[in-house]
């Protein structure tokens, strides 16, 4: 039985999202089986895992793009998704899509105010296409966080950046969820990007949360700390690679 | 080990038996490479694109001069030229100019907003494509032009007929190109645009509409195209007025001339209004890439 999406009330009362046995098949092959998860507000969690474990399609079924469900799943009602790609309506300037979809008329000074906060005001009056990919994935988290959600789902917002500009687009989500306070669910395949910026870390393996580890450290945190050195390794090993499979197989 | 340390040594010492080997060397067939900009003296290029009509005017003035080209067969350019200042003087040429472009226009926009119409109800709802698409795609096999015969019958012989060509001629390439366009509008994007809460209506005004409006444009320069097409063989059904109507009647008379400047009249009707869709292209895509840069 295919069960849609509440809004955010009943079950677990003061989780940001809750979700009770999640299936998700396509065709015979269950790709989310009997998946349980709960986020409280305001924390941050990543989720990793191989390639096609599974972690994008959960991210799609909390923002309402798939359906196609059985189980339980509770979303705030107020939520924002910053995907992969910024899509970015290519025939709409930068500063009318960060507005799109709020109610009223579009209103450039709050639009403008939300760039202002991805460093980004200088280019509101331009179109899309005109932008580099660090500052069109700047864009779309304006667009999202414009809204001010209660959750916020990042699809793997990295992923096509260079290696400089994706350190700075870390800082920059890691400070901007400092100041809205907001539930976010990073999805990554990057164990130090994930490690550098959660509370608490998710592995998806088999189609359920198969492990997790709590990320004890003040933030702002370095790649070097022993700490996180040990967390990762630990996490690698989780996923077949590195030193932690040794390990494990020991 | 032994035996790379032996091939170096022998190395060194073939090296060291050869004489300096450049100057006996054979000498290499080089080419310069030259800068672009020396390769662009001489004529311009504009000047250069121009010779060929100029030269074919050239050849026309010389065998019509000659008597090779008998005026009955075809007017020399001057005759040309000095008959469309003639036509153009008695305002005959201005009036068939008028009456053949309302036809052409009021065709298309007749045609057009059905084209539309019809492509955006069918690309935006299922039973609109159930009920639309395929009746369209069977219609779309029927040469226009055969339709005459029984739009005569329909509408007699006046404007009607002529109108009702070039609007089922224009209907068809719009409706086309406009449900492509909805249907292959990037999903991403609507997905995008769901994540943002838009409403339905919202979604296709901000997202779809937009998204599809590239192939409109294409849409619109195909049925202007062959908007002039269905307007040549509509002004052929007892026209009283306009280019066709000169054009048969110069017939009745072997005026070659005429002939030639209704020609070059439709010609430039067409380019003019390719021209006037370029910039209606230019100002609605300004977002593409490619035309932020012009």
């Amino acid at each position: 039985m295919a069960t849609g999406l509440h809004g955010r009330m009943s079950a677990t009362q003061n989780a940001a999202v809750s979700v009770r046995g999640l299936t998700r098949r396509f065709g015979d092959r269950a790709v989310i089986d009997r998946l349980d998860l709960d986020i409280a507000p305001g924390e941050f969690v990543a989720l990793i895992g191989a390639s096609g474990c599974g972690k994008s399609t959960l991210l799609r079924i909390l923002a309402d793009l798939d359906h196609e469900i059985e189980g339980e799943v509770e979303v705030p009602v107020k939520r924002a998704v910053a995907f992969q790609a910024p899509r970015l309506m290519p025939w709409k300037k930068v500063w009318r899509n960060v507005v799109l979809g709020l109610p009223g008329l579009p209103d450039r000074r709050r639009a403008e105010a939300a760039l202002a906060e991805v460093g980004l005001s200088h280019r509101a009056n331009v179109w899309p296409k005109v932008l580099s990919g660090g500052e069109a994935q700047r864009a779309s988290l304006a667009r999202a966080l414009v809204r001010e959600p209660d959750l916020l789902l990042l699809d793997e917002p990295f992923g096509a950046l260079d290696a400089l500009t994706r350190i700075k687009a870390q800082e920059l989500v890691g400070e901007l969820w400092q100041r809205h306070n907001c539930a976010i669910l990073l999805v990554t395949h990057d164990v130090e990007e994930a490690l550098l910026l959660a509370d608490r870390v998710l592995m998806m393996k088999d189609g359920v949360i198969a492990h997790e580890v709590r990320v004890d450290r003040p933030r702002p945190r370095a790649v070097e700390d022993a700490y996180l050195a040990e967390l990762r390794a630990r996490l690698l090993g989780w996923l077949g690679v590195g030193h932690g499979a040794m390990e494990d197989a020991a | 080990m032994s035996t790379a340390l032996d091939l170096s040594s022998r190395q060194a010492a073939t090296r060291a038996a050869a004489p300096p080997a450049l100057p006996e060397n054979p000498r290499i067939a080089r080419q310069r490479i030259l800068p672009a900009s020396a390769e662009r003296r001489g004529i311009p290029r504009g000047i250069r694109r121009m010779a060929g009509p100029v030269l074919l005017v050239g050849i026309w003035h010389l065998l019509s001069v000659t008597g090779t080209l008998p005026a009955e067969v075809l007017a020399g350019p001057g005759t040309v030229l000095s008959s469309a200042a003639k036509l153009w003087g008695t305002g005959e040429l201005p009036d068939a100019m008028v009456a053949s472009l309302r036809r052409a226009l009021s065709g298309l926009a007749i045609g057009g907003s059905i084209g539309v119409a019809l492509a955006v109800f069918s690309g935006l709802f299922r039973l609109g494509e159930d009920l639309i698409d395929s009746t369209m795609q069977m219609l779309r096999t029927v040469p226009n032009v055969a339709l005459i015969p029984l739009l005569i019958i329909w509408f007699g012989i006046g404007e009607e007929p002529k109108i009702a060509l070039i609007a089922l001629a224009t209907a068809f390439p719009l409706y086309l190109n406009v449900y492509a366009g909805i249907r292959n509008v990037d999903q991403t994007l609507v997905e995008a645009g769901r994540t943002l809460g838009l409403s339905r209506a919202a979604m296709i005004r901000n997202v779809i509409l937009p998204g599809a409006l590239p192939n409109a444009l294409v849409g619109l320069r195909y049925s202007l195209g062959i908007s002039w097409l269905a307007l040549v063989f509509g002004e052929q059904v007892n026209a009283t007025e306009g280019i066709g109507y000169l054009m048969s009647n110069a017939r009745e008379f072997f005026q070659t001339d005429v002939i030639v400047v209704c020609l070059v009249v439709y010609a430039l009707l067409g380019l003019a209004v390719d021209f006037i869709v370029r910039l209606l292209e230019k100002v609605l895509l300004a977002w593409r890439p490619a035309f932020t840069g012009a």
